[in-house]
């Protein structure tokens, strides 16, 4: 075949699987969601007001204001006490930009998580899966002990030790995430191994490489993917419960941290609802997103997975 | 003037001599401290014969008589236990898997299940020229894709340019079960173990993947290893059959004489028991008691002895040899053995 | 009368693309004590024909149209306790792969005391003592039935489904696939005990199977299905002997046969049709040796010609 239509042939099936995933309510509303905050991070500098790592933009309204907008409902409020689109926190900074920038961090630690959870996960599956035996064995009580120790407890050890860092944050994810991906891909590898394609290959002469990178990998990759989406919701969670208790990096504005400072510094007590439900709504909305999009991928994905008629 | 003997080249592609295959049966720890054998199911135990060239060799029983684990000794895919395999003059038993992969070039296999068969995500061109790649017999895409498309026109799946793109699950199985055809002769093997390759098919369309299969077998003179459990169609197929029963070969010859005049009690009994397509024909069904044994623990001497309708005592306690009838036959029963 | 007759009955299935004709318009009868055969390929719609009959059928499923009379009342139109009625105690089933269904951590004769005392107000010691009978008239040990299914082989298990079918003694059995999963001996036992069976009872059955060897030698009257539909329909020896419909004929010549002359295998050419969107005309035209304009437009009916013999198929005879 020529490389034309190949290439032919590579845009064809991408752009059907496109029609596919579109047909799927779950992946439409997902891609929806998704889209609006990575064109907010993207776009972060032009769409926030205010950079709010900037010093510059503390005090830029009364610290603790509500949004503009409640204006509308009460029409009393004198000018100075409210601030613009979400209002402002305790330092007088504007909410909506850490919201806008917080996107980013969220967005970039969900997949840069995932993406080591996964990575380290699928190869130690894929591993452990098709030479079995001891090697087998060591990798998964060595997934094991990872798995028996309670995530939450050994991640807020991690932190602590190793310090408040994006990059530490995206590791400490990626390592405790791993076991179960590992797990999930091993039993699928063990399927693969077994189907008859696999042992005419064999037959035909080839060697254990052959095998996994061409008739193993391809048929686990779906599911390697809609375990990516959903870790991506997890890390995401994660990240937003680590910054929430404390271990964030302070140089950066995250909405899990967001919801730290709004804790240590009494929001609820204070009503101030506007710094409280925003963060919250935004992490849920991003998760909710990617596992609409692993839902979708699981149902289109899945089905062809299924080597029977 | 001294005799010039003149020993043809191997006229044989294959000799299995006294092939044996046990699997071992994993237990706890406990049992492994307090018993000292481990249990051993002897699939495959102690099988001989050979294969011309050409052949079509029938291999046939029910389940459970090890017909398909001797297929898969024979191409290595399974480790033979103790035993022999020579192919086209040379002895393949030991050889590592290094060795084995020129070879490989002409032994292989066609299966059973036309859905498990075929690589779900590759195309059927790429499915075709998976032999051709791993042995690295092309020097070109366009030497590969004319090879391919000759292929295809062969198992009549045309026109080839439509079924070269298309994938397993747009095919049907008939459509499959041809791809693997197709797939396994396109090296021009020797010899080619061909699983049951039409019991997962609908009636009417086994024979076009038979048909296909004995013309790239005349085409291409390869030796065929027919393994399956349906007497009827082994006896349409196969030019010499081997009757399985729990590990061994119990009757082997020319078709016709073993299916029409067994010999063997267990084969009388299977050819008595395959029906008949003609509501004229009175079938005698010969009773035989009970069911297949367990290859766990099969019975002494004779493995078919506790069900025979003839069993004598010296059957329960000697294994009987295998010995050559007048007709040809190979025949392994204490009711032909001679003193 | 006859004991079971099928008028007109069509099944359809609801799918996301639309209706699947399972079974489009099919006519037998079958008189008491005859073994009638439904023969045919996978998806031609003879499972759902026995599943229309005992109405049980899969989510999606649907009766269209059609009657089917079974002691001169019509099933269709039963209420469901009426149904429940019949279901068991007058026409029992033993599905395809029935023998797997079994439930591994009861003993079996429970399971099948359960069978009985759920259709009958019996008490389990009468349950379990005719459930020894059963398996006496099966051929199992009767201390046999405190054992649980893993400790039997796939036969025995086979004539335990057979036990159970029979335990509330109906008027009608439909077996599908009986030993289709077995190997070739214990297939001639069962098919055996069935026959026996079948005449000690007075039993009529329903053998529904791809194998026409099973069908020759065990049934009365046979029926070809083909796309959920009859296309011939004759006493066994006739259709054996002399096959109307071009399908009928291609099916008997893929059978080879281990006595008689051999002869070449030959095969339809085509695959089956897409039940979604069958063929027009007469669904077998696209690969029949013998199409004409005509089979492409008009579906043919079924004929009578003569002896009843019936076969559907423009060609003229």
């Amino acid at each position: 075949m020529s490389l034309q239509r190949l290439m032919e042939e590579h845009i064809k099936s991408l752009r059907e699987f496109a029609n596919t995933f579109f047909k799927n309510k779950f992946g439409v509303i997902g891609v929806a969601i998704l889209s609006v905050f990575v064109f907010m991070a993207i776009f972060a500098p032009q769409i926030s007001p205010y950079n709010p790592m900037d010093v510059k933009s503390i005090g830029v309204g009364k610290p603790f204001s509500p949004p503009a907008w409640i204006k509308i409902f009460n029409k009393d409020i004198p000018d100075d006490l409210v601030f613009g689109i979400m209002g402002t926190d305790e330092l007088g900074r504007d909410i909506f930009s850490q919201i806008v920038y917080g996107s980013r961090i969220s967005l970039t630690v969900g997949f840069a998580a995932s993406f080591t959870a996964v990575f380290i996960g699928t190869i130690i599956g894929l591993i452990a899966g098709y030479y079995g035996g001891i090697i087998d064995e060591v990798l998964m009580r060595f997934a094991d002990i990872l798995l028996i120790i309670p995530g939450l407890p050994l991640m807020i050890v991690l932190a602590a030790i190793l310090g408040p860092s994006i990059r530490n944050i995206i590791l400490v994810i990626g390592i405790t995430s791993w076991p179960s991906i590992a797990r999930i891909i091993r039993s699928q590898v063990l399927t693969v191994k077994e189907m008859k394609f696999v042992e005419f290959a064999k037959a035909a002469g080839c060697g254990d490489n052959y095998i996994i990178f061409k008739h193993i990998l391809p048929n686990v990759m779906p599911l390697v993917y809609v375990n990516a989406a959903i870790n991506i919701a997890n890390a995401i969670l994660i990240e937003a419960g680590l910054s929430f208790l404390g271990l964030g990096d302070p140089n950066n504005i995250s909405w899990g941290m967001m919801l730290f400072f709004a804790e240590q510094y009494q929001a609820l007590l204070r009503l101030a609802w506007w710094y409280i439900f925003p963060p919250g709504i935004c992490i849920l909305l991003v998760v909710l997103s990617f596992i609409f999009i692993g839902h979708a991928l699981d149902e289109i994905l899945n089905p062809r997975l299924r080597l029977r008629r | 003037m001294p005799h010039v003997v003149v020993i043809s080249m191997v006229d044989e592609i294959l000799k299995v001599i006294n092939l044996k295959k046990y699997f071992t049966l994993r237990r706890g720890l406990l049992t492994s401290l307090i018993k000292r054998e481990p249990p051993k199911v002897k699939a495959v135990d102690g099988v001989s014969f050979n294969v011309k060239r050409g052949e079509i060799f029938g291999l046939a029983g029910e389940s459970g008589c090890g017909k398909t684990t001797t297929g898969r000794c024979i191409l290595r895919l399974i480790e033979p236990t103790s035993g022999k395999i020579i192919f086209d003059g040379r002895d393949i038993t030991n050889l590592s898997q290094g060795e084995l992969k020129p070879l490989r070039k002409d032994m292989q296999i066609i299966f059973q299940d036309p859905y498990e068969s075929l690589n779900p995500r590759m195309r059927v061109h790429d499915i075709i020229a998976e032999p051709l790649r791993i042995q690295r017999i092309c020097k070109s895409r366009r030497e590969e894709e004319e090879m391919v498309m000759k292929m295809l026109e062969e198992v009549e799946l045309t026109p080839p340019e439509e079924f070269m793109n298309r994938l397993p699950h747009e095919l049907s199985g008939g459509q499959r079960q041809r791809v693997a055809v197709a797939r396994a002769f396109i090296l021009k093997p020797k010899l080619i173990v061909a699983d049951e390759p039409v019991s997962m098919l609908d009636i009417s369309i086994r024979s076009e993947v038979l048909n296909v299969m004995l013309r790239e077998r005349d085409t291409y003179g390869t030796s065929i290893i027919f393994i399956t459990h349906d007497l009827s169609l082994a006896r349409h197929i196969c030019e010499r059959i081997a009757i399985m029963y729990l590990g061994k070969i119990i009757e082997m010859g020319d078709v016709e004489t073993i299916l029409q005049e067994p010999k063997h009690p267990y084969t009388q009994a299977l050819t008595a028991a395959v029906p008949i397509p003609d509501p004229d024909h009175k079938r005698e069904i010969i009773p035989i008691k009970g069911e297949v044994p367990s290859a766990l623990n099969p019975p002494s001497g004779c493995r078919f002895h506790p069900r025979c309708p003839y069993a004598k005592d010296t059957c329960g306690k000697i294994e009987p040899e295998t010995i050559t009838l007048e007709d040809g036959r190979l025949i392994a029963c204490h009711l032909y053995t001679r003193k | 009368m006859p004991l079971l007759q099928v008028k007109n009955l069509k099944t359809y299935y609801q799918t996301a693309r639309g209706y699947v004709k399972a079974v489009d318009g099919v006519n037998f009868q079958i008189e008491e004590g005859e073994v009638f055969g439904l023969a045919g390929e996978s998806g031609c719609g003879k499972t759902t024909v026995a599943l229309s009959i005992i109405r049980l059928l899969p989510p999606g499923g649907r009766i269209i149209d059609g009657e089917i009379i079974f002691n001169d009342r019509n099933i269709l139109t039963m209420s469901e306790e009426d149904i429940r009625k019949i279901r068991w105690k007058k026409i029992a089933i033993v599905f395809q792969g029935a023998m797997n269904a079994l439930n591994p951590v009861i003993k079996v004769g429970d399971q099948i005391v359960e069978a009985i005392t759920t259709h009958e107000n019996v008490s389990k010691e009468d349950a379990w003592k005719r459930t020894e009978k059963l398996f006496e008239m099966v051929g199992i040990d009767p201390s046999r039935a405190e054992d649980y299914p893993h400790e039997f082989s796939g036969g025995m298990k086979q004539r335990v489904m057979i036990a159970m079918a029979l335990a509330c003694n109906p008027q009608l059995l439909i077996a599908d696939e009986p030993a289709t999963a077995l190997d070739v001996i214990v297939q001639a036992q069962i098919l055996k005990l069935m026959r026996e069976l079948q005449r000690k009872m007075n039993l009529s059955m329903m053998l529904i199977t791809h194998d026409l060897s099973i069908i020759a030698e065990t049934c009365n009257k046979v029926a070809i299905m083909y796309a959920g539909k009859i296309v011939e329909y004759a006493d066994t020896k006739r259709i054996f002997r002399e096959p109307q419909h071009p399908y009928t004929r291609g099916l008997i010549n893929a059978f080879p046969s281990i006595r008689g002359p051999k002869r070449k295998l030959i095969s339809i050419p085509g695959t089956p049709p897409d039940l979604l969107n069958p063929p027009s005309g007469c669904k077998f035209h696209p690969r029949c040796p013998y199409t004409n304009d005509k089979c492409k437009k008009i579906e043919p009916e079924l004929k009578d010609i003569g002896e009843r013999h019936y076969v559907a198929c423009h060609m003229s005879w």
